[in-house]
């Protein structure tokens, strides 16, 4: 293997990390000026609807672009129909738009939320300086806003630009076999071409990259923590009173519905659509134990094994993630300090990354897990518990000591303090955590697609699996699988929504 | 002819009315002071003046010309908020020098005349300085360095003095006033502390809910409110109501009073204010003649105050009454008896209304 692989693969990782990064901003910073500045009816809705995307299956993402703009999708079935053409004239399947699109539909919430979070803090008053000192709106958007924000964009670009680089299920299933990210390409080297060093080195490449783009967004993110005048809402938002205000506002209505809802609406449709018109076809051919060679069961059994090893998930997550939080939200332990960058490394490190490193390590005795039920769960743990352990953490940090030292001084003892006032405080972020490690669980794909064995897929892998087989029928069942995923998705982030407290600017 | 003129002004929020026909005028090197409780619409008539809200009718002239379209930045107004609203990411040079680049000033200018405003609120020396190291005081003088270098033509205070503790506002007061009669602006202030209002402005507008209740000069003011309300809200609670009659005498329940400058009101039922100094213990000796007011009651309480004492009575009819006596009074222990002769220039008739 020539070190040429290596270059082409990381060149690409970077470049279309970077122009997804680029594109989302564009599309994402008119969105975050109107969720900072105005006030509308249906602006919680639409802030919540957003998010979505964001706990979304890459996967369904896949599934969705192609059921509106693939060459079997919505779009071009309507326009061979109505102009009579030969073929689908948008031909986005395999190219990098398909994977820049999505991409910008994956993070458009990322930078809503953490700079229109960061912008509604702003107070106006400072603009207001600049206005009476005769500055016009663009030197104020140039001069004083646009600096003003800048922590809070360039901490989202780097988040987001994380993402991107580490993309998996985008670019596999949307991009086909020109695109190779490092992630993708550690999937081939092991899965395809069973090169397992290369895969390694690949391995150690991603986690190193990672870990240096996760050092310059923690230090980027500490830098929009700074005090700027913090401000409460409502002095910041503005109702709409021009007609300027109207078209801004139906503009980024327009970008959100055509961008966030239409393939999402596609995969509904084209999963009760086949050429003979409307029809539940698809989802009965799920329960249909039908294909030896592609399903050893009936695909719908895919949905149980999902939730089971979901719940499996969120019961061990949880359980590691409460005693970490614990530690680490410790003052000044050394425990704490040395135990933070070991707990969090999963963060920094690849869905793939870790479904390889499981098969590697855990594939001879004395721990020999290659065809255990357990490893599912055992690697959606791993890539959970970090956000667990987030959910946690600022709860117990918030709890101030004053609180338990009056506890204390009141008769409680250390068990009692800790059940009858720290317990009570943390458990709505737990339960956030919990429903948080459910919902990443059920659509992992990364991990799961080395980990998982076939005769007990997951919802991803099926969805994946009929996308990689020709015919209307697996069309037809991947929309179907990934209508129910997203289903179950969206319901998870339903019950997430409504019991976290509310936090913009956190993802 | 007045250099700004504020015409019928009236603006509502959601449905509450925040100012009701204000007007008033100002001239050229005037200071003017809007002085009222919190959510009286003083600043809100600030930021309409400023070109910041837009009122629902009425207009703001300047200099001979209607403003309303013309957008703030082209006033040549300046502003200067309450929170002081510097730019957290600039120092102390790059916010002063903001309004001279924006007009497009040379370098040099700028520079030249930053330096001098920093000169003028005592901060020379301070250009490189974060605007977040700073104290209250000096932001203050950074906010106040930043509006005046534009040289605006009308400067707006909105509550200069509210965000600072009170030992340094009694300071800055003095140096604020000093400032603004030094490059003689004309100048709108909004204050809720009368002390300030009373240092600072060559005219007071006192607000209550969205309206002017009296537009006058300090001294004027204090002597002589409108109203009980303006009257209580300036802190002068000794009141007592009576009966006009055509020839100026008040009939009071300590007797019938002749007022000084009674205004020509005809008769009908009148308020008297006493002024908390004009009150002294009536001497055990013959009576000095003349009508004075003589007013007994009952003594509730004394606090020593430094420099007086205040006395807190109540009389026959239930009326609480405060008075301010020199230290030198014996000494009055409460339940006591007490008659106090009061000085009639320090008594003026309100009118009716509670």
């Amino acid at each position: 293997m020539s070190s040429g692989t290596y270059a082409r693969v990381l060149w690409f990782t970077t470049w279309q990390a970077g122009v997804s990064t680029l594109l989302t901003l564009a599309v994402a910073l008119p969105g975050a000026h109107v969720f900072a500045r105005y006030r509308f009816p249906g602006k919680n809705l639409l802030l919540s609807l957003t998010a979505v995307p964001f706990v979304l299956p890459s996967v369904v993402v896949a599934a969705g672009f192609q059921a509106l703009l693939g060459g079997r999708g919505l779009v071009n079935t309507w326009l061979v129909d109505a102009l009579n053409l030969a073929g689908p004239p948008i031909a986005l399947d395999h190219t990098i738009w398909f994977i820049l699109l999505a991409h910008v539909f994956y993070n458009y919430a990322v930078v809503v939320r953490i700079v229109g979070g960061f912008w509604a803090r702003l107070q106006p008053v400072i603009a207001e300086a600049a206005k009476t000192l005769g500055a016009s709106p663009w030197r104020i958007f140039s001069e004083i806003t646009l600096p003003l924000i800048m922590p809070a964009v360039l901490a989202a670009s780097m988040l987001v630009f994380i993402f991107c680089f580490s993309s998996f299920g985008v670019i596999l299933i949307l991009g086909g076999p020109r695109f190779s990210t490092i992630e993708v390409e550690i999937y081939r080297q092991a899965v395809h071409l069973f090169n397992l060093p290369m895969a390694a080195v690949l391995s150690l490449l991603q986690i190193l990259l990672t870990l240096g783009f996760m050092g310059v967004y923690g230090a980027l993110q500490r830098s929009t923590t700074l005090p700027v005048y913090p401000e409460s809402r409502a002095v910041t938002e503005r109702r709409i009173t021009s007609c300027r205000d109207w078209f801004i506002l139906s503009a980024n209505g327009c970008i959100i519905l055509s961008l966030l809802c239409a393939p999402l609406a596609a995969l509904v449709v084209r999963s009760f659509q086949s050429r003979q018109g409307l029809t539940l076809d698809f989802y009965r051919y799920l329960f249909w134990h039908h294909d030896q060679s592609l399903f050893p069961i009936a695909p719908i059994d895919a949905t149980l094994y999902s939730i089971g090893f979901a719940l499996a998930t969120l019961v061990l997550s949880v359980a590691i993630a409460l005693p970490a939080a614990l530690i680490l939200a410790q003052k000044n332990s050394r425990t704490a300090r040395f135990l933070d960058p070991v707990l969090m490394l999963p963060l920094a490190t690849s869905a793939v990354t870790l479904g390889f490193g499981f098969i590697v390590a855990l594939d001879e005795p004395p721990l020999n897990l290659r065809t255990s039920l357990a490893l599912v769960p055992l690697a959606h743990t791993l890539v959970a518990y970090p956000f667990v352990v987030r959910s946690i953490l600022p709860a117990l940090r918030s709890i101030p000591p004053s609180l338990k030292e009056a506890a204390a001084m009141l008769g409680g003892s250390p068990l009692q303090v800790f059940l009858k006032v720290v317990v009570p405080i943390v458990s709505r972020a737990v339960m956030v955590g919990a429903v948080f490690a459910f919902t990443i669980s059920i659509g992992e794909f990364g991990a799961t697609v080395f980990v998982a064995r076939p005769q007990t897929p997951t919802m991803t892998l099926a969805i994946y699996r009929f996308l990689g087989q020709p015919g209307e029928m697996n069309y037809g069942c991947a929309m179907a699988m990934s209508t129910i995923l997203m289903a179950v998705t969206v319901a998870g982030f339903l019950v997430l929504d409504r019991i976290r407290l509310s936090k913009e600017g956190e993802i | 002819m007045a250099l700004l003129g504020v015409k019928d002004i009236s603006k509502t929020f959601e449905g509450t009315r925040v100012l009701d026909g204000v007007s008033f005028s100002l001239e050229q090197g005037g200071i003017l002071c809007l002085l009222g409780p919190s959510g009286c619409g003083k600043t809100t008539l600030l930021r309409i003046i400023a070109g910041l809200e837009t009122p629902d009718s009425g207009e703001i002239v300047f200099d001979g010309r209607d403003m309303s379209g013309v957008e703030p930045f082209r006033r040549s107004f300046g502003m200067m908020f309450q929170e002081f609203a510097l730019f957290p990411h600039k120092d102390v040079y790059g916010n002063v020098a903001f309004g001279l680049r924006m007009q497009k000033l040379s370098r040099w200018e700028v520079r030249e005349r930053t330096g001098e405003m920093l000169g003028l609120v005592g901060l020379r020396g301070y250009g490189h300085r974060n605007v977040g190291e700073l104290s209250g005081g000096e932001r203050q003088r950074v906010a106040l360095a930043r509006t005046l270098a534009a040289r605006p033509r009308l400067l707006l205070l909105d509550e200069p003095l509210g965000a600072l503790d009170r030992a340094l506002r009694e300071h800055l007061m003095v140096e604020l006033k000093e400032i603004l009669k030094t490059i003689s602006v004309t100048c709108v202030l909004v204050t809720h502390d009368q002390a300030e209002a009373y240092a600072m402005a060559d005219m007071i507008a006192v607000m209550a809910e969205g309206r002017i209740e009296q537009l006058d000069r300090p001294e004027r003011l204090y002597r002589h409110p409108r109203n009980p309300a303006v009257a209580r809200f300036l802190g002068l609670q000794n009141l007592i109501e009576g009966t006009a009659s055509p020839g100026g005498d008040v009939m009071t329940e300590f007797g019938v009073l002749q007022v000084e400058n009674m205004p020509p009101r005809g008769t009908g039922p009148a308020v008297l204010l006493l002024q908390p100094d004009s009150a002294r213990l009536e001497s055990p000796g013959p009576s000095s003649g003349g009508p004075a007011l003589r007013v007994t009651g009952i003594v509730r309480d004394v606090l020593y105050r430094g420099k007086h004492y205040t006395l807190d009575m109540e009389t026959p009819a239930g009326v609480r009454l405060m008075f301010d006596l020199p230290d030198d009074t014996p000494v009055l222990s409460p339940g006591r008896e007490v008659s106090l002769v009061i000085d009639p220039r320090g008594v003026s008739v309100l009118g009716s209304g509670a």
